[in-house]
């Protein structure tokens, strides 16, 4: 079973030197245990494009899809038995990266 | 239906409901197929009893009937590719998979039901549902919600725990101490609606409850016997259980004030108050469930109701205050207050609570009792009328009616 695990973030590129190192040694522990499935970091949302290619031509606009004054910051994604295990690997990736997580199971 | 089938169906739901609700979820991994099919062997024993006669062991053929009713439906529900699945779950007779230190389904049950990932009102809700066996209808009464509510919170709960995939098991010994506080926060709740019971049609009392709370948190307590607040939960349920006899008469509600001592369960109060002295002696400090324990502990060990201790009951509820704010904590002090310092300074001290309880039966109750103290019948009879309102169990509105009936006009 697969987890997501979601960074929330009020602030964009805002992660310390030690946060980054403190999320390397999670991330090895978690490749280590066999939990690792893939991971990375998003830019600002100021950056994203929303796209509608629903009709005859695609629509692009600038920016994200829903302002708020928080947002998605990068992710996790683990394989874990049950949510039991998954709510310790959130737990301790977000002591890593110093910020709140959610964590939310794949369909 | 006959009436002692009735009864044996009834005694059946009681006491086997939680198990059989256990067993199935454990066969089949999945709490809407375990409530469903359990459901559904309850209602075929209340259709074949009458004309079969109550088989000689009920629990053994509402199990079989259970298991049968939840095959029928997953095999309904299967598409065709799953046969092999099919195969494997029909001949599934395999006994439990080993759990460790406690092997007991129903106590795998309320764990999942209390896990942490579930709001807290959902796990009551669950628990008193799936381990207690309460109906919607009951269960929403007990809280205060409307039944639509009441479905849809269960509904999500069981919807989360099967998505998310919240286990079926006792959590490990690391998680133990953290995840049980929110289970004796649930015991509580199931226990109290156990000893003051809502709904018209619903006895006053319900020993089910009251028992099947006792008995899980003894459970745990045999898991965790250093844990304060476990024995504290467990002191304070037996010194409360132990007054159960006295509590009602010809369906009325006797106050603790008014109780007959000799009714009293001697053997619950001294297990009681042996794990107090216990407690006490420990050093460690509080918490809620032993300062309850202990005021328990006060009023009972008073042969008479004048004998009372009340200095101590009110330190007491001052030490609760201080870790537990809740308006309901500073009502039950008001009414210690009552005793040592008149009702004066009592009614003074409810009347501040009235924004945060209008909603609260025991509220207006308090009020009415300590209105009438004070000789001031037209505003004690307004309180008794707001109270019965809002009381649900059947023996306190006949209790607070006669008190407003006796008012002097």
């Amino acid at each position: 079973m697969q987890y997501l695990v979601s960074v929330i973030a009020d602030e964009s590129n805002s992660g310390t030197a030690s946060e980054m190192a403190a999320i390397d040694v999670f991330n090895a522990q978690a490749q280590a245990d066999g939990h690792w499935v893939f991971a990375g970091g998003l830019a600002d949302p100021a950056t994203a494009t929303v796209i509608d290619g629903r009709g005859a031509e695609p629509v692009f606009t600038d920016g994200p899809f829903i302002e708020t004054k928080e947002f998605l910051a990068g992710f996790w994604v683990f394989e874990a038995p049950d949510l039991d295990v998954a709510l310790k690997l959130a737990a301790a990736g977000s002591k890593a990266c110093n910020r709140r997580v959610e964590v939310r199971p794949f369909l | 239906m006959t009436g002692d089938v009735h009864a044996a169906v009834v005694r059946a739901h009681r006491t086997e409901w939680a198990r059989i609700v256990a067993g199935l979820t454990r066969r089949f991994g999945d709490l809407d197929v375990a409530e469903e099919a359990a459901a559904e062997a309850f209602a075929t024993a209340v259709e074949r009893w009458p004309a079969d006669g109550v088989p000689p062991s009920p629990g053994a053929w509402l199990t079989t009937t259970a298991n049968r009713k939840a095959i029928d439906r997953i095999r309904r529900e299967l598409k065709r590719d799953d046969k092999q699945r099919e195969a494997r779950m029909m001949y599934d007779d395999d006994p439990p998979e080993p759990v460790g230190a406690i092997d007991d389904e129903r106590l795998r049950l309320i764990f999942t039901c209390c896990h942490p990932a579930l709001a807290m009102e959902s796990r009551v809700a669950l628990t008193l549902r799936m381990v207690g066996g309460l109906t919607m209808p009951e269960i929403a009464r007990a809280f205060l919600v409307q039944e639509a509510a009441m479905g849809q919170r269960i509904t999500r709960a069981k919807a989360k725990i099967k998505a998310a995939r919240i286990p079926y098991r006792v959590p490990s010994v690391d998680d133990l101490p953290r995840r049980v506080s929110g289970v004796l926060a649930v015991l509580y709740l199931v226990f109290n609606e156990g000893y003051l019971a809502s709904g018209e049609d619903t006895d006053p009392v319900r020993q089910e409850l009251t028992a099947e709370a006792i008995r899980l948190t003894r459970l745990i307590r045999g898991l965790l016997p250093d844990d304060g607040e476990v024995a504290g939960l467990l002191a304070l349920m037996l010194l409360t259980e132990a007054r159960r006899a006295a509590r009602v008469s010809a369906g009325q509600l006797v106050t603790l004030a008014e109780q007959d001592r000799g009714a009293w369960d001697a053997e619950l109060i001294a297990e009681g108050h042996r794990v107090v002295r216990e407690r006490l002696s420990s050093g460690v400090a509080p918490g809620r469930y032993q300062i309850l324990a202990a005021i328990n502990a006060v009023h009972t060990s008073a042969p008479d109701v004048r004998d009372t201790d009340w200095g101590q009951i009110v330190a007491l509820y001052d030490q609760l205050v201080r870790i537990d704010s809740s308006p309901i904590v500073a009502l039950n002090r008001a009414v210690a207050v009552a005793e040592l310092d008149g009702p004066e300074v009592a009614l003074a001290a409810v009347d501040r609570l009235g924004d945060r309880l209008d909603r609260y039966h025991a509220y207006h109750a308090t009020r009415a009792e300590l209105l009438r103290r004070l000789g001031r019948s037209a505003p004690a009879r307004d309180a008794y009328d707001r109270a019965i309102s809002l009381a649900g169990n059947t023996a306190e509105t006949a209790y607070l009616t006669r008190r407003r009936d006796q008012l002097r006009p």
